[in-house]
This record gives C-alpha cells, structure tokens and sequence, in this order.
C-alpha cells in the first residue's frame, strides 16, 4: 500500500526568476493600476515549490466587486453561426494587467469568443467593448493594440523566420528598420535567432509556435490573445512558451488565453472562467474555484480486478462526495489520510491508495461531466 | 525588448495611420491604401524567393508559342493568301499582340488560384493579415496592385520581344502593354473571389481545361473570329478575352478607331470593377465569419 502526495502542479515559471532584477512584489503593470498590482504580486508570492500557501493567489487574484477599467467588458455577449449557437450570453470583464483564462471542452465557444475579442467575427448580439472600443466600428484601431496567436499557425512558408516577423511587423505600419530591429529583438527573447534566416516549414511545432508568439508581440501589443497556445507541443516546449508568456505578463502586457490544459491554466491565470456548451458556467480563481466545486483533497482506491463491483455501503460516509469509475473509486474529502484511515479500519483493501490534492482538473469534470462531447 | 508601457498609454505606441481622423466614417479606413502597400511588399517579398519557377510559364511559354505559330505557322500561312483576309499583315504581326493580351489573361489566372486559395487554406496567410490592422479591402486591392506589377513585368518583357522581332507596327503598339494588364485584371478579379470560396484546388483544373484553354484558343488569339461559326461569336464578344486581344491587336496594327477602343476597354473594365466588388465580399464572408 502506497500514499503518495504529488507536488503541487505549479513548477516552472515562478523558478525562474525575473532577470533584470526587479522585485517579484513589483510587477511591471503597478504603474497606472493599482488594483491589478495586488493579484499579480499575490500570484508571485506563491512559492515555486507549491503546496504550502496556495490560498494567497486566490484571495489576491479575484477582483475586487466590477473592475472600473475593463480592458475587455462583455455583456450578453452572443455568436451565432445560422441555427447554431456558439457563445450564447456570455458576461465577464478583464483588468489591465491581469491574466485571463476561457477553459471548455472542445466545442464551448472558447474560439468564437476569442475570434469575436480579436475583432475578426462580429457578434450577433450583445455588447463587446475591447480597449474602450467598439469592434464593430473601430476593428483596425482595436487590432493595432492586440497580438494574437491564433489555433491554427498563420506563418507565411514561403518566406524565413526573419522575414515573417518583418512583414508582419509591415502590416502594423512599423517603418521597415524598426521592423527588422524588432525582429532581431524578438527572435532573441523567443530563442530562435540561430534560425532566423531559414525556411519556415522544416521548423518544430515548437519552434514555429514560438515564431507565431513573436509575430503577435511585433506590436507591442496591449492585450496578448492566444487560443490553445501549447496545444501539440511537447513538455519542454510548452514550459519553454510558459516562461516566456510570464516574463510578458510581469511587463504588464494583458493575456487572455483558451486552454483545456488544466496545468496550463494554473500556471497561467489569475482568473478564469470554465465554458461548456456556449456558456460561462463557473468564474474564479484556479485555487477559488478548486475551493468551491471540489473538496481540499481527494483519495483514489484502486481495488483488485472485480472487487470494486462488490462494494456496497463500504465507502458511505467516508467523503462529501464519491465518484466511481470503472478502475477506481474517487473520494472528495477535505482530509485524504483521515479517510483512507477509516476506509482502512473498515476492513477495506484496495490495491493502491493515493491522497492527493483537489486540482482544477476535478473542477472541470464536475463542471463539463466526464463523458466525451463531440 | 522593452518593458511594455501599461494598457492606458498604449494609444502612444498605436500607428500613427490608425489615430484618430478615421472613426466618424464607418468603414473608411486612414491606413487603407497603406495596408494595400504591405500586402504588395508580401507578395513582392514570396515572389524574390520563388520567381525562378515562375520564367518558363509566364515569359518563355508565350515566346515559344510565338516563335512555333508565328514564324513555323505563320510562314506556311502566309505563302497563301491569308495576308488580305489579315489586313495586310503577317502572321506573325497579327498573333504577337493577340499573345500579349492572352498571356495577361494566363498569369494573372494562375496568381489568383492556387496562392488565393492556399492563403486561406494552406498558409491562412489572410487570417494572419487579417489579425493585423490591414483591412479586407487592403488585402485585395495589395493583390491587385501586386498583379498589375507583375503582368506589367510580364507584358513589357514580351513586348520588347515582338518589337525586336519587328512585329509592331504602330506606335501604338506600346499600350498593348496596357492592353494585356486590364485583360489580366479582368481576370484576376473575379477568378480572386472566386478562388476565395473554394476549400481545395480541385476546381482550378477545371478552370484551366474548361474555360481559359478555350478562350485562350478561340476568342480571336490566333485567327479572327469571323472563322467561328455564327452562333459561337457572340459568346467570343461577352468574354474578356475577345476584347483584351482584339484591343491589343488594334492597338499593334495601328487599326484601332476611338470607338473600338472605348469599347474594349469599357467591357474590361466592367469585369474588373465587378470582380473586385465580388472579391471583396467572398474576402469578407471568408475572413469575418
């Protein structure tokens, strides 16, 4: 019998200190507002190792009643594609500096709120307000303020990794050395300067991913939207693109991301929202959220093949809540140990026992049902 | 990289095309013709890498065609008495200008297919640009003003050909040039918003096989169309390809009348003006879904 207490799913970028010295306590959006500088300092605070204060981040990351300055404000927000309904009356609001998150399954509108915030679908009802401005009407000025990293990589093959950063950079009316200036500058900070004359195409996912990252950032742009920004990528590329994306946001630029990365969206988020089927069904922070749809802890039984068929009343009253599944039965209890202890005394022998803490993941398969969409 | 300056002083670093003047207009656009310029730099900048697949096609096919019908068919034609029904001219003088126009026709065809197309599908290219500030109508008219550069290229390159070979005989002859970019214009357009539309490239071998080769071969390129039967001119005078030849042919020989002129180049410009206003809206339902 075995117990395990698996570390806490916050490794990467916190271990990485910021380089050019600046106090974690500070971040970079404290400037002009002060109502932001308090999550991001809170999500700095928490400690690389996990585990021992994760309430801070929750506290400090939800906001404080109606944000004044919304950088983005949705109200009633809807998409609809003929008789099919995408987003359907969506609400939130995100703050300068923060980071916001839209986690779902795939299918819950995550893109098509994305598509709509990056000016590039227009909504079919409600209100939409990005910077201040009307999408409908201000689309050009709006995108000239965001970077976008789209799903789909939108990188030009036929022309090098410099060149795609340099036309892009054309595109946002930068004058051709500050272009090609930007583009050495950001083919640094994305690591890719050894590459930055060859063709597109014989690039890893990884890499082209990064490329696509620094496209988006040619603008220096306000708001950073990436829809599944590591999807398809292996580990080390994804850590590589999260510590890049947490450098940003220590600049103060503003990420709003869809992920249905669960690890993705607690490294990432200060804040997100859990979509399914075109609505917003639960809004909070990772640890808030964790600390409202699930238990502290969670134990796992693992019996022998056959046994858990037979279990009756056994494991009543052990946990709030207990979820059978066809090679294991899950426990939500705030104290793991106390009740493997009683399952134990109660004469039970599972073949493997582990105590682990609640994580965003069990929040979202309460939320969105554990069954395949599609 | 510098820090970036926090959201409420981000109008400083917003482009100077982008501020201000143009928010009480819906849908003009200060940096309209400007995001057309950077889309003709792309396209300018994809072409440097990849012209040298482009010669034989666009320059070296015509002046074959030229040289085998011209001169090989051309010198059989004219022991006979084809130079009266011609106007007095050889062979090779009456096909060098009809050539010129549908080579127009030919590049500015290929340029709107396959590369439109994959700029949705395979690159998505246009969702890139159209992420940025660049608007729909800068992305269409930047692929315009690309192709009217480049079929000018192309035309010019011929035109010194023929003129070499002393095929022209009016000075005239020049805005044949003119001549065989509105011809590709009256094609880029439409086959643009058509190729907009499409998922996969299956329909562009249709395209070639069923539409451009015929008019390539039967709208007045290579003989008048008073050879076509009765019922088949009309068809040859709705199409683009009958007047961009027979404007350039005009034009060459030093035959053309104001009327005619105004003519060919009005039927032209009605396909072209139409075609853009068609692209523009397939680029809108393709980009702004």
């Amino acid at each position: 019998m075995t117990t395990a207490q698996p570390v806490d799913a916050s490794n990467l970028p916190m271990a990485d200190p910021p380089v050019d010295g600046g106090s974690p306590a500070v971040p970079a959006a404290g400037g002009n507002a002060p109502d932001t500088a308090v999550p991001a300092a809170a999500y700095l605070a928490v400690p690389a190792a996990g585990g021992a204060a994760p309430g801070v981040r929750a506290q400090g990351a939800a906001p404080s009643g109606e944000p004044s300055e919304s950088l983005i404000r949705a109200r009633a927000l809807t998409k609809k594609f003929g008789q099919f309904t995408a987003v359907d009356g969506i609400e939130f609001d995100v703050a300068p500096g923060e980071s916001f998150g839209f986690l779902g399954p795939n299918g819950a509108g995550k893109t098509s709120t994305m598509r709509m915030i990056g000016c590039v679908s227009p909504l079919t009802s409600g209100e939409l307000s990005i910077l201040g401005l009307n999408p409908a009407t201000d689309g050009a000025r709006i995108k000239a303020r965001l970077g976008v990293v789209p799903q789909q990589d939108t990188l030009d093959m036929e022309l090098t990794v410099r060149e795609n950063l340099i036309i892009y950079g054309r595109y946002f009316d930068l004058s051709r050395r500050d272009a090609g200036r930007k583009a050495d500058e950001l083919l640094e900070f994305v690591q890719l300067s050894e590459r930055a004359n060859d063709a597109v195409e014989p690039l890893s996912g990884g890499m082209k991913r990064r490329l696509t990252i620094a496209r988006a950032l040619v603008n220096d742009p306000d708001l950073l939207l990436l829809d599944e920004p590591t999807t398809g990528l292996d580990p080390q590329a994804r850590h590589l693109l999260w510590d890049r994306l947490y450098r940003l946001k220590q600049r103060g630029v503003t990420l709003v991301l869809t992920t249905h990365y669960m690890d993705e969206a607690e490294q990432l988020c200060d804040r997100l929202v859990i979509m399914d089927k075109a609505r917003i069904v639960a809004e909070g922070s990772p640890r808030s959220l964790i600390e409202q749809y699930s238990t502290k802890e969670v134990l796992e039984l693992r019996f022998p093949i056959g046994v858990q068929e037979t279990l009756g009343s056994e494991l009543d009253g052990l946990a709030e809540r207990a979820e059978w599944l066809p090679d294991r039965v899950l426990l939500y209890a705030d104290d793991g140990e106390a009740a493997a202890a009683v399952a134990h005394a109660r004469g039970l022998r599972p073949e493997a026992v582990l105590v682990r803490r609640s994580s965003l993941e069990d929040v979202f398969l309460r939320l969105t049902g554990r069954s395949l969409i599609e | 990289m510098s820090a970036a300056a926090p959201a409420a002083g981000g109008g400083a670093r917003t482009p100077a095309g982008t501020g201000g003047s143009g928010i009480g207009l819906a849908g003009a656009r200060p940096g309209f013709a400007r995001g057309a310029s950077h889309v003709f730099e792309f396209r300018a900048r994809v072409y440097r890498r990849v012209w040298r697949g482009s010669v034989f096609s666009t320059f070296l096919s015509p002046v074959l065609f030229l040289a085998a019908m011209g001169i090989g068919l051309g010198g059989f034609v004219d022991q006979g008495n084809a130079i009266t029904s011609l106007g007095g001219v050889s062979y090779a003088a009456f096909l060098a200008p009809g050539l010129l126009a549908a080579q127009g026709m030919q590049t500015a065809t290929a340029e709107s297919t396959w590369p439109i197309m994959g700029g949705f599908t395979w690159d998505r290219t246009f969702h890139g640009m159209f992420a940025t500030p660049v608007s729909v109508g800068g992305i269409v008219f930047g692929h315009l003003a690309w192709l009217v550069a480049r079929l000018t290229f192309v035309a010019t390159a011929f035109f010194l050909v023929m003129l070499a070979f002393g095929y022209v005989a009016s000075p005239w002859g020049v805005l044949g040039i003119g001549a065989s970019v509105l011809t590709g214009l009256a094609f880029a357009a439409p086959v643009t918003a058509f190729s907009a539309g499409q998922k996969n490239d299956t329909a562009f071998s249709a395209i070639n096989r069923f539409l451009i080769t015929p008019l390539f071969l039967f709208s007045g390129t290579f003989f008048p169309i008073d050879q076509l039967p009765a019922i088949l001119r009309p068809i040859a005078w709705v199409t683009p390809t009958y007047h961009g030849v027979a404007l350039a042919r005009g034009l060459s020989l030093g035959t053309i009348d104001p009327i005619g002129f105004a003519v060919h180049a009005s039927v032209l410009t009605v396909y072209i003006v139409l075609g853009t206003a068609w692209a523009l809206l397939a680029f809108r339902k393709a980009l702004s879904k």
